[in-house]
């Protein structure tokens, strides 16, 4: 029998860390960004069917960058702990905070215990019912981190860049338009202009029934982007 | 509340059902004391017209011969294009509405897509089944399901028995204490192809002589302004019709030429 040899606990937090960020660096980001009516919510994502930005609950949504099949898990997750809660208290009841803390559970465990982090990094928002003062965006990191953002967030894994063109092109009190176009033009850079096609965009509304959760796409999507080569 | 997780074999993939079993241990279902008042919701019939179907249902609940309330809904958006109607006991069929729209949204959300009109019709059939035990036991909920096809571009009505069998009606159907008489009158005045106005008015008017012949149905109160539930379910979805609209229909009945 041979012995393992020791490896410092440091190290191996360390090799974790390293691999999943590698491995979020490897897919393309998604940004979250409050506007007067809601939150709206982008991503690069050149597939119309495999999502990447998901309805959670009546005024929940989620994101996911990163490895696919492991986003999607936790959004299944999410999905199902919310609507097990809404049925066993009231849909009142369900909130964005406790879902955070859920995946930020999960993902702290893996991290921890298992021999494979998960390559992953995901946002959770809910628009607040009356204003934008109860808006509430969490982004929760591959090692089960949570940071409470409160104005735009960025994940995956060119996050610093888009989160400096993000924050000099954010305005309190934007409206749709004026998000999209920053929210894109923040994704797409200097160099390069995002069309529709290369898209995934949803916003929570709060102005909807109910359901706050609607994709913008096609004619719609195309209306809100930036024309031409200028990018915000 | 930790996030749910399951092994391959055990999970329950889209079903809420399942996902309820998994999570918490079935309900037992006690012996039914005879004498155990169990509150009754009767009379909800649906129709098909031009551009979809129109469902509707009385307001009364009762309890043995009283009258429990008066102004309880029974027919209800399942989602944005079907609606489902309840008759029998009203405490297993109001949950079962509940986890029924449940089930469809949580389908939608965890498959991406919505169910086929076909597909929601099915799972209510399995949700009546599954209530065969606490149907023996005479607590038997009957649904009417009825939808607008959007593959088919078409309003399509659909009853249940308490087995939980399926059965698909072209034109109208009813159920509940109250749906014989209120069947006769939506039979005779029906036709292909139906304005919404005429359809709307056509049950407004079943729902009105159900009352006049069965005590469990409750009919239009002018006084205290209580009117039948009537959906409309289109290509623009479920909506709910307006009482002013109703009050008008009653109030042309009323005008009408009397019948005993």
């Amino acid at each position: 029998m041979t012995m393992p040899f020791y490896v410092a606990p440091e190290q191996v937090m360390k090799d974790r860390a390293d691999y999943a960020r590698k491995g979020i660096a490897r897919g393309r980001s998604a940004v979250a960004v409050l506007y007067t009516d809601g939150i709206l919510i982008a991503a690069e994502n050149s597939s119309a069917t495999l999502h990447k930005v998901s309805e959670i609950y009546d005024r929940i949504a989620f994101a996911g960058v990163g490895k696919y099949n492991e986003f999607d898990q936790l959004r299944i997750a999410g999905v199902r702990h919310a609507d097990l809660k809404g049925y066993q208290y009231s849909r009142e009841d369900v909130d964005a905070r406790s879902l955070a803390n859920a995946y930020a559970q999960m993902l702290g465990q893996i991290f921890t215990h298992e021999m494979k982090p998960m390559e992953v990094e995901v946002l959770v928002a809910e628009v607040g019912l009356l204003d934008s003062s109860q808006d509430q965006v969490f982004h929760i990191l591959y090692d089960g981190s949570v940071v409470d953002e409160d104005t735009y967030s960025v994940i995956g894994g060119d996050a610093e860049a888009i989160g400096a063109r993000l924050e000099a092109a954010f305005q309190p009190g934007m409206d749709l338009g004026g998000a999209t176009a920053a929210a894109v033009g923040a994704l797409a850079g200097p160099d390069r202009t995002l069309t529709a096609a290369d898209l995934e965009v949803a916003v929570l509304c709060r102005t909807s029934d109910r359901r706050a959760f609607r994709r913008v796409e096609g004619d719609e999507l195309t209306a809100l982007l930036p024309t031409g080569s200028s990018t915000a | 509340m930790t996030l749910p997780s399951f092994s391959g074999s055990d999970d329950p993939g889209p079903s809420f059902a399942d996902l309820l079993k998994r999570t918490r241990p079935a309900d037992a279902l006690p012996d039914r004391p005879h004498d155990l008042a169990i509150m009754h919701g009767t009379t909800v019939l649906g129709v098909r017209y031009a551009d979809g179907v129109v469902m509707a249902g009385d307001r009364r609940v009762t309890s043995g011969n009283l009258i429990a309330h008066k102004t309880t809904e029974k027919v209800f958006p399942a989602d944005r294009f079907s609606g489902v109607a309840i008759a029998g006991a009203a405490g297993p069929a109001i949950e079962m509405v509940k986890l029924f729209q449940l089930q469809l949204e949580h389908y939608e959300k965890v498959e991406g897509v919505v169910l086929s009109l076909e597909g929601k019709a099915n799972q209510l059939g399995q949700m009546v089944r599954s209530n065969l035990p606490a149907a023996m036991q005479g607590l038997a909920v009957v649904p009417l399901f009825a939808g607008f096809d959007q593959r088919r571009q078409q309003g399509r009505l659909f009853e249940y028995d308490v087995t939980g069998g399926r059965y698909e009606e072209q034109e109208h159907v009813a159920s509940g204490s109250g749906s014989l008489h209120a069947g006769t009158v939506v039979k005779l005045g029906f036709r292909d192809g139906l304005t919404r106005g005429e359809a709307i008015h056509l049950v407004v008017h079943a729902l009105y002589r159900a009352a006049e012949e069965d005590s469990a149905t409750g009919g239009p109160d002018l006084i205290r302004g209580i009117f039948p539930v009537v959906a409309t379910i289109s290509a623009k979805g479920y909506e709910r019709v307006d009482d002013t609209e109703l009050r008008a229909s009653v109030e042309a009945i009323i005008a009408g030429p009397v019948q005993s």
